[in-house]
């Protein structure tokens, strides 16, 4: 038996509404598939099954609002068995909802008590999934909002979802927005380095790329920039992981996070996965895949949680240097500027190149300056040597 | 510091007490010529004669009597039972007698009397030798139940006993004669009130007594290298409970074990775990764990025994399961 729980898609999110689900009790699902819908203040994401699996039981409702960490359905392997049936729920008169009984300490309902907060959003670790005092007192910390005074899901709101405005929205992702980034602000010391790379070679081999290929295919300058980023956290690990229990983890798996503006304002940032593996027309694809979807409000799960490092690229805007702020718990943002024809000093000679500035904004408590400088320094060789990319 | 053994500390309180009194003597089963069957008392015939040192036959029930009778007349009798398991023979005399004359003469007769007693297993003497009995006696009101672990219990609760007007029973655990230790030169009686908190820690309280107090530091010591940090509470008095003692343990820690070695159903450590509820409820982040003797005769097989009986390992399990419940 495995529980599937409600995903948490990235440091911000808190709760997700059920929109929808692909599956039924007996179906037989594949790591991969979607399963069906979930709606987070930022965006409609589908949400994935993680392991070959026959559905057990359905237990969230379309339209219910959980938090992170609830159980949403139960999952059995190929060959285990059938689960005694719960009673049908299909069936069952319009009853007052049944209060679910919440295993909490003693103590742990105390305290949450005293601080205010709601035990339904508080994951639970102790014994028998236990909410304990440490669960409430890290949920005090991560900044968990007072209990709502609103009353549980009501059966007019399962019986249709009012579809968000897009003021609703806006003002959701805005939300979401505000606790990552001052979470970020408050928790992460910062260091900034930046530095100068002279384009020409790269935007030559690109030219020389894009000869090659038709006009559908013909790659971007972020995909060599995503791809240098993800060789050079090959030579430098430390700078592509979380910083979680107070430790650096550097993560072995490069997925790199690209944050993508939506049109009505407001961002999201989707990861590439295993970008350092993937030759630049796969990367080329995965961009531009995600940016569709991104903008279509059709991100799967793993592609909000997975990141390892973020890159901002702002130049398309005319902005010559990214002074990023960490998505948490990540360690590390790249941003990058504008390509913009520059005197360059080269062999006591003056002349104009294109000139990206490249910067990195580092967790002080993950890696020190010394680290950020060496991978400005091993991203500008690489950007020197873009055939080897 | 001299290092003695828990039996030497024990016969060091009985010839200090029939020292400072000459009230106090001495009675029970092979106490005198054989020097007690736990050679407690070993020396103390020839020391102090017949008449303080007194044989009995074998019949709990006419000794603990006796017992009963000299306190009634005016004498501090220490009577000897050899273990809890036969002492049930005298349970009558305990409990509708000793345990029950002030009451029932109006506040006119108290019974100034001492049963010390041998209790607990591991020594494999099979069942009728074996068991761990003095939760039993801790149910009974009008009695005080000592449960001396350390040394300076052994040496100083006797006295401390004698001087009280009431009844009072101390079970000494048999695995506990050979165990030496340190007492200082002066070292003499010592309050029977109230428990004591013998290693300091934040993120657990271990409730124990008599050997299960040693059970309890060693699984402490060995957690300490898990960074889990016991706090290790010797209970000493079985009946008037010192409840407050833990209760401000785990006011602190926030969550207990409680080791005894007697049987888990209807026993002390249930007691205990339902003070615990009812006047610790909000202070507990998870439920209250018990470490007991399985709920049977207790077996004579060497491992099966072992298997039996609480142990340091047991402990350590129990409280890896309350803190990390999830491995």
């Amino acid at each position: 038996m495995a529980e599937y729980t409600m995903p948490s898609l990235g440091a911000d999110m808190e709760e997700g509404t059920v929109i929808e689900w692909n599956i039924k009790p007996g179906d037989h699902v594949r790591r991969g598939d979607i399963i069906g819908v979930v709606r987070t203040e930022k965006a409609d994401v589908d949400m994935e099954v993680w392991e070959d699996a026959v559905v057990d039981r359905i237990l969230a409702k379309p339209g219910e609002t959980l938090p992170v960490g609830a159980v949403l359905a139960i999952f059995r392997g190929e060959t285990e068995a059938k689960q005694p049936a719960p009673p049908p729920s299909e069936a069952k008169p319009a009853a007052p909802e049944e209060v679910e009984h919440i295993h909490a300490s003693p103590l742990a309902q105390r305290i949450a008590k005293e601080l205010g907060l709601d035990l339904n959003r508080i994951h639970g670790t102790g014994p028998h999934g236990a909410i304990t005092q440490a669960d409430v007192e890290n949920a005090a910390k991560a900044g968990e909002k007072p209990a709502p005074e609103k009353a549980p899901p009501t059966a007019a709101a399962e019986a249709g979802l009012p579809e968000r405005t897009a003021a609703d929205v806006q003002a959701g992702m805005r939300r979401a927005i505000a606790a990552a980034m001052a979470r970020s602000n408050r928790e992460i010391p910062h260091y900034y380095l930046e530095t100068r790379i002279n384009m020409d070679r790269a935007l030559r081999f690109l030219e020389a790329e894009n000869q090659k290929r038709s006009v559908h295919d013909r790659l971007l300058i972020a995909v060599v920039l995503i791809k240098a980023v993800a060789k050079a956290l090959n030579e430098v690990p430390e700078l592509n992981g979380y910083w979680k229990d107070d430790r650096l983890q550097p993560q072995e798996s490069i997925h790199i996070g690209l944050a993508i503006s939506l049109r009505q304002g407001g961002l999201v940032i989707p990861a590439i996965h295993d970008a350092d593996t993937k030759s630049l027309d796969e990367l080329m694809q995965a961009m531009s895949d995600l940016i569709t979807r991104a903008r279509t409000g059709r991100l799967r799960t793993s592609e909000l949680t997975d990141g390892t490092i973020t890159i901002t690229h702002l130049g398309d805007l005319g902005v010559e240097t990214v002074y990023g702020v960490i998505y948490p718990p990540q360690v590390a943002l790249i941003g990058f500027g504008r390509i913009i024809d520059s005197p360059w000093a080269e062999n006591g000679m003056l002349g104009i190149r294109p000139v990206l500035t490249a910067t990195i904004a580092g967790d002080h408590r993950a890696t020190d300056g010394h680290r950020g400088a060496q991978f400005l320094t091993t991203l500008n060789r690489l950007l020197q040597e873009p055939e080897k990319l | 510091m001299s290092t003695i053994t828990y039996r030497d500390a024990m016969r060091e309180a009985i010839r200090d007490a029939l020292h400072r009194d000459e009230r106090v003597f001495l009675m029970g089963e092979d106490v005198g010529r054989y020097g007690g069957c736990f050679a407690v008392s070993k020396g103390l015939l020839d020391e102090f004669g017949p008449e303080r040192i007194r044989d009995t036959p074998m019949s709990e029930s006419a000794f603990v009597g006796a017992g009963i009778g000299a306190a009634l007349g005016g004498m501090r009798p220490i009577v000897e039972i050899m273990t809890v398991n036969f002492s049930l023979l005298a349970l009558d005399q305990i409990m509708n007698n000793a345990a029950t004359f002030l009451h029932m003469s109006g506040g006119q007769f108290n019974v100034p009397l001492v049963i010390r007693m041998a209790t607990g297993g591991g020594r494999q003497v099979a069942a009728q030798h074996s068991h761990s009995l003095e939760g039993w006696y801790a149910h009974i009101p009008g009695i005080r139940i000592l449960a001396p672990a350390t040394h300076e219990d052994a040496r100083g609760m006797l006295w401390t006993a004698l001087e009280d007007p009431d009844p009072v029973l101390i079970f000494e655990h048999s695995g506990l004669y050979n165990k030496k230790g340190e007492l200082p030169p002066d070292a003499g009686p010592v309050d029977i009130d109230r428990a004591r908190i013998h290693r300091k820690g934040r993120d657990i309280t271990l409730i124990a007594y008599g050997a299960g107090l040693w059970q309890a530091l060693d699984a402490a010591e060995t957690l300490a290298h898990n960074s889990i940090e016991c706090e290790v509470i010797d209970l000493r008095t079985l009946r008037p409970l010192d409840d407050a003692t833990f209760f401000e343990s785990i006011a602190r820690t926030h969550r207990a074990v409680v080791i005894d070695e007697g049987w888990r159903s209807g026993s002390l450590s249930a007691e205990i775990c339902a003070r615990i509820q009812e006047k610790a409820f909000y202070e507990l982040d998870a439920p209250v764990q018990r470490v007991c003797s399985a709920e049977a005769p207790a077996p004579y097989a060497k491992h099966l025994e072992e298997a039996s009986l609480p142990s340091a390992q047991k402990i350590v399990a129990a409280v890896e399961g309350i803190i990390h419940p999830n491995g």
